[in-house]
């Protein structure tokens, strides 16, 4: 990065604001959060942190998890054709979100859209993926991507954790401004080990996401089965 | 003796429940550390979610009238996302939703304002009615009155019967001017009633309670539970009522039953709610107990009903 150190401390300030003026009072209390397993998450990089993606709430959530002094040095991947729209929200989703763009479906000879994440993960930041790739439908989880794969490929040591959220996309879908206040569970799994078998790693990903999502959906499992019935 | 810019009566009654809890606390850790090789955990964390309880409470009522309704909105607040979090609600009614929250901070503004009429028709009538109408434009009838049931009933329970509980701190002077309009005092003999009832009832049901009062609903209630719950409630509130109310020592004692019985309905309704939802615990916001509608359960019944008794006999 080109940036000067005062600059680097500004976006850092900006950050950290940002964090604490609105992650925090939207998901700590507007919402409110129900956190298993806080002591798995990686608080010390090079680690890849994966989650379910229903929100934009998610980014704000797993943020939240995160003590103050670490938290700069999470770093989520975001779709570049999405966040860098135009100048003003490019600014906000990299400066004070602090995003690291990549181009979806980007890959060519020559240029490796994911150069940007294996420099992240190089300097020791917690990177943060959603393997689905969009937000998809509210509280349902799409087929999982395989940048996450090729991103292990070139780390193959380094903890990959996932992370499910349950409730986001029911306070906030894809179309919704504002929340919809609602208790959220986040359950935090232990570290998977990236795999050579690119088919069995996706499966043993999809598994574990699975079994979380059957976890956390006991609380709000409608007996009745009602179609809209949140899962 | 008291140093605090509260009433003497207020003061001593708070070092009452603080003792109460140090008490508590102390057979605790001595229990524990006579028997160390049973699992005092869930006990332990009840104790300490009851001091964090007592904490927000007393700022509840101690303070000053914006405190208290600022304290007791965002309890009605956190009890209205609790139920909402179980309910199965339908995605089209994202609006109606934020819409049914913020008849929260206006409910608690009527009550800051004093302005009984609007405060007690306000949900029963203008939410009531603005809601199935706001769900309505979205054009969604699929589950429609399910969904504008459920959304009514919790409104019904976490707002509008626990907002009672508030107006006792803004009613004005009663009838016999013996009480110089200190709320704090109503929402004290409310509140510790209500909730010892539920531990005399816990108590009573497991020294001598056979026969189960409703066990299709709550397997642990038993006839001689709620029996000597209520009277046992009914004894403390004929103590209390002459300190802390306006109440003389027939009416105390008839609140004090009030209380025991209705308490024990509002209980066993919301059990019912998480039997139908199929949980055991509404959440789990207060560690040791569940969630907070776990706790709240019974004041949904004697708030609005203790309230509408006193009023209607002293204002």
């Amino acid at each position: 990065m080109a940036d000067s150190r005062l600059s680097r401390l500004w976006h850092n300030a900006l950050r950290l604001a940002f964090i604490i003026g609105v992650a925090w009072p939207v998901v700590l209390v507007w919402l409110g959060l129900t956190l298993r397993h806080r002591e798995r998450l990686p608080l010390k990089g090079p680690a890849i942190v994966v989650a379910n993606h229903n929100s934009h709430l998610d980014i704000l959530t797993l943020y939240t998890l995160f003590p103050l002094s670490k938290v700069l040095n999470v770093q989520p991947a975001a779709a570049a054709d999405y966040f860098l729209r135009h100048r003003l929200l490019a600014w906000f989703a990299t400066r004070v979100i602090g995003i690291i763009p990549v181009v979806r479906g980007g890959a060519s000879k020559q240029t490796d859209p994911l150069e940007s994440c294996y420099a992240a993960l190089k300097a020791g930041q917690v990177l943060v993926l959603f393997p689905e790739g969009t937000r998809g439908e509210p509280e349902r989880m799409s087929e999982l991507k395989s940048g996450l794969w090729y991103l292990g490929r070139r780390f193959p040591d380094i903890p990959i954790v996932p992370v499910f959220m349950h409730g986001l996309g029911r306070a906030m879908a894809k179309g919704a401004h504002i929340p919809v206040p609602f208790f959220v569970d986040v359950h935090v799994d232990r570290p998977l080990l990236w795999q050579d078998d690119k088919p069995a790693f996706k499966a043993e990903l999809q598994a574990r996401f699975t079994a979380l999502q059957r976890k956390a959906a006991v609380l709000a499992e409608d007996p009745q089965g009602a179609p809209d019935a949140p899962r | 003796m008291n140093p605090f810019p509260i009433s003497d009566v207020l003061f001593y009654a708070l070092c009452v429940i603080v003792a109460v809890l140090v008490f508590a606390s102390g057979t605790i850790a001595a229990l524990g550390w006579h028997f160390p090789q049973k699992d005092w955990l869930e006990l332990r964390q009840r104790v300490r979610t009851w001091w964090w309880i007592v904490a927000v409470f007393v700022l509840a009522i101690s303070v000053n009238r914006e405190v208290s309704l600022v304290v007791l909105g965002f309890v009605s607040f956190l009890a209205f996302k609790e139920y909402l979090t179980l309910v199965p609600t339908r995605r089209a009614d994202h609006l109606p939703l934020l819409w049914a929250y913020l008849a929260i901070p206006i409910q608690y503004f009527w009550i800051w304002y004093g302005w009984y009429g609007m405060f007690i028709i306000f949900i029963p009538v203008y939410a009531f009615l603005f809601l199935p109408m706001r769900m309505v434009l979205i054009g969604e009838t699929q589950g429609f009155l399910r969904a504008a049931s459920t959304l009514h009933w919790g409104l019904m329970t976490t707002v509008f019967s626990l907002s009672h509980m508030a107006y006792l701190l803004v009613l004005p002077t009663d009838v016999t001017g013996s009480m110089k309009g200190d709320g704090a005092l109503l929402v004290l003999f409310l509140v510790v009633l209500t909730q010892f009832n539920d531990v005399a009832q816990y108590l009573w049901g497991k020294a001598v309670g056979r026969t189960k009062a409703i066990p299709k609903v709550s397997p642990n209630k038993t006839v001689a539970g709620m029996l000597g719950g209520a009277l046992t409630t009914t004894l403390l509130g004929l103590i209390l009522g002459p300190v802390l109310t306006p109440m003389g020592m027939a009416h105390s004692a008839m609140a004090g039953l009030l209380i025991g019985v209705t308490g024990f309905v509002g209980d066993v309704v919301m059990s019912g709610v998480k039997r139908d939802l199929g949980v055991k615990d509404s959440g789990d916001l207060l560690p040791g107990h569940g969630g907070i509608l776990d706790r709240l359960d019974s004041l949904t019944y004697t708030a609005p009903l203790f309230f509408h008794y006193l009023r209607y006999l002293y204002y």
